[in-house]
């Protein structure tokens, strides 16, 4: 008579509202969120960028600030994502009660996991854009192909935060998603070819990295975001869904289990 | 009078957490402007049951029917026409109480116009029209109740469950609520409310369920069950003597409480214990009618039990 545990995910129109909900609030913070979103890669870019490129010349066959930003973009997405949805849904599920006050609406919980994967997805969206308008200003590029980056991009916000909730659903506090940062989070990004190439790194830990979603990501958005086509997009977008769908559903069970025991 | 529609039913509700039995084959049932009251001391299961009410947790066994259809097959259509005051408020910080109610309406799946249009009126109906840009930070405890009450009347409900609507306010919030509550009975909605005061059952509710461990112990309007269950009076006893009165004069009441320093005597004809009490010095009494809360003693005892 309830939803069994295990069931199917089944989120329905009444998912959109909850994105609204936090839409309105981000909307009344955006000015700094926003500055703060562009002024975090202009930083980063020109002191890593000019600085440590100037002493490297070109990484992997372009100059190193085009293969920082184009790499640490898609960190961007998948830090992005994973914050809303460690942090910010945490607070919104746990300490602020919104979820409990939504559930006695007729919005399902189904439709509030849904909603917020979607909102962090849409966070990465808002990350994203800023720091295309900063590679662009800067003349890092000005590829038209940065263009088709972005919905790869917003899919990689997509499986982030999908991974992320399964460790919503299972916090006890704030504290726990500390340990998901500096033991995944920061791990992956030295892992995915986003600093340095693969290449340089013992085989066995490159096997590690080719199953990272974060490798995956990179190999995709790398070359689309300074005008070349990627070599191939079957298999790292099968891998960004595999974590997606995974993490999601695992999130799902997890989420109603917390919810209804 | 004929009798209004019966918009709600639960029967034979049990649930279990674990090994622990938290709610123990309780029926009840609910019909339009009618005002159900449960009371039962802490981890009695009052919590279980709205949520059992609302879809939110399963009963082992038991059905539950709401708006004549059972309630877990036409879940989202019952809560579409349900409104709910939770025991904290879990108002949105970040908005203004506008901004509460009309981001609430949205999860209704309500057209914005209708919402808009309700917004005054839900303002005016908690007392917050001054307050409309104000954020839940800025109210008080009173005016957050409201605003929460107010946001559970957005989709203009037919039921309204309240869970201890009124813990934590001053006496002029828990009146004006008070009001408030009456003023939906009288326009035909159903409540459904858990309180700890025996006052507010008394004053709003039409019938109580007393539940104890779960079980329902008792169920009736308030007058009936004081007449059913207790002595018509009581004579509360204080001070340096009242033990020593109580084991005098114990055979003057139909029964005799005692809780620390005070002497409880239930009675019937006060007359012959007050003229025993009235020459002594070293005693201060208080004859009064029984009341609900005797009867809440009396039913669950009166020991303390813990927050579960």
């Amino acid at each position: 008579m309830h939803i069994p545990l295990y069931a199917l995910p089944r989120p329905s129109r009444r998912s959109w509202p909850v994105v609204r909900r936090n839409l309105l609030v981000w909307r009344k913070l955006a000015v700094p969120s926003v500055l703060g979103n562009i002024a975090e890669p202009l930083i980063t870019l020109v002191a890593f960028g000019y600085g440590l490129g100037s002493l490297l010349g070109t990484v992997a066959g372009m100059p190193y600030i085009q293969f920082l930003a184009s790499g640490s973009i898609a960190v961007s997405a998948a830090m992005a994502a994973t914050f809303e949805a460690l942090y910010s849904a945490f607070s919104r599920m746990h300490v602020q009660k919104t979820w409990d006050s939504i559930l006695n609406a007729p919005v399902a919980l189904d439709d509030i996991v849904f909603a917020e994967m979607l909102w962090a997805a849409m966070k990465s969206m808002f990350s994203v854009l800023a720091i295309m308008v900063v590679i662009a200003a800067l003349g890092i590029s000005r590829a038209p192909t940065m263009l088709l980056a972005l919905p790869v991009l917003v899919f990689v916000g997509v499986t982030f935060a999908s991974v992320a909730l399964v460790f919503n659903a299972l916090a006890k506090g704030y504290d726990f998603f500390t340990y998901y940062f500096t033991l995944v989070m920061t791990p992956m990004t030295f892992l995915s070819g986003v600093y340095f190439p693969l290449d340089q790194m013992p085989s066995w830990l490159r096997a590690v990295a080719h199953g990272l979603p974060l490798t995956a990501a990179v190999e995709v958005v790398r070359p689309l975001i300074i005008g070349q086509w990627p070599p191939r997009w079957g298999m790292p977008l099968a891998l960004l869904a595999a974590y997606a769908v995974g993490g999601y559903y695992v999130a799902l069970v997890l989420t109603r289990r917390r919810f209804f025991r | 009078m004929p009798e209004a529609a019966e918009l709600f039913r639960a029967e034979h509700l049990t649930k279990h957490y674990g090994a622990s039995r938290v709610v123990d084959d309780l029926t009840f049932a609910l019909r339009a402007g009618e005002c159900l009251g449960v009371i039962g001391p802490n981890g009695a299961g009052k919590t279980t049951t709205l949520r059992m009410c609302l879809g939110l947790a399963a009963p082992d066994s038991g059905t539950i029917d709401a708006f004549g259809r059972p309630l877990m097959a036409h879940l989202r259509e019952a809560k579409q026409r349900i409104g709910v005051v939770a025991q904290f408020d879990s108002l949105d910080p970040d908005f203004t109480c506008r901004e509460n109610l009309r981001v609430y309406g949205r999860y209704f799946g309500l057209p914005a116009q209708t919402i808009e249009a309700r917004i005054p009126g839900l303002l005016d109906f908690a007392s917050l029209q001054s307050k409309a840009e104000a954020r839940p930070g800025e109210l008080s405890g009173g005016m957050k109740r409201r605003l929460s009450l107010a946001r559970a009347l957005v989709n203009d409900p037919d039921l309204l469950l309240l869970d201890e609507p009124t813990t934590g306010l001053d006496p002029q919030a828990r009146h004006l609520m008070w009001e408030r509550l009456q003023a939906l009975l009288q326009q035909g909605k159903a409540i459904l409310l858990t309180t700890h005061f025996m006052d507010e059952a008394e004053r709003l509710c039409d019938r109580l369920l007393v539940i104890d461990r779960g079980r329902k112990i008792a169920e009736g309007t308030p007058r009936g069950l004081i007449a059913e269950h207790l002595e018509s009076d009581v004579v509360e006893v204080y001070g340096d003597g009242a033990i020593d009165v109580s084991e005098r004069h114990a055979a003057l009441a139909d029964r005799v409480e005692r809780s620390g320093e005070t002497a409880f005597f239930y009675l019937r004809s006060p007359r012959a214990l007050l003229e025993a009490l009235a020459p002594r010095h070293d005693v201060r009494y208080l004859h009064r009618p029984a009341n609900l809360e005797d009867l809440f003693l009396k039913l669950t005892g009166r020991q303390i039990r813990d927050e579960s």
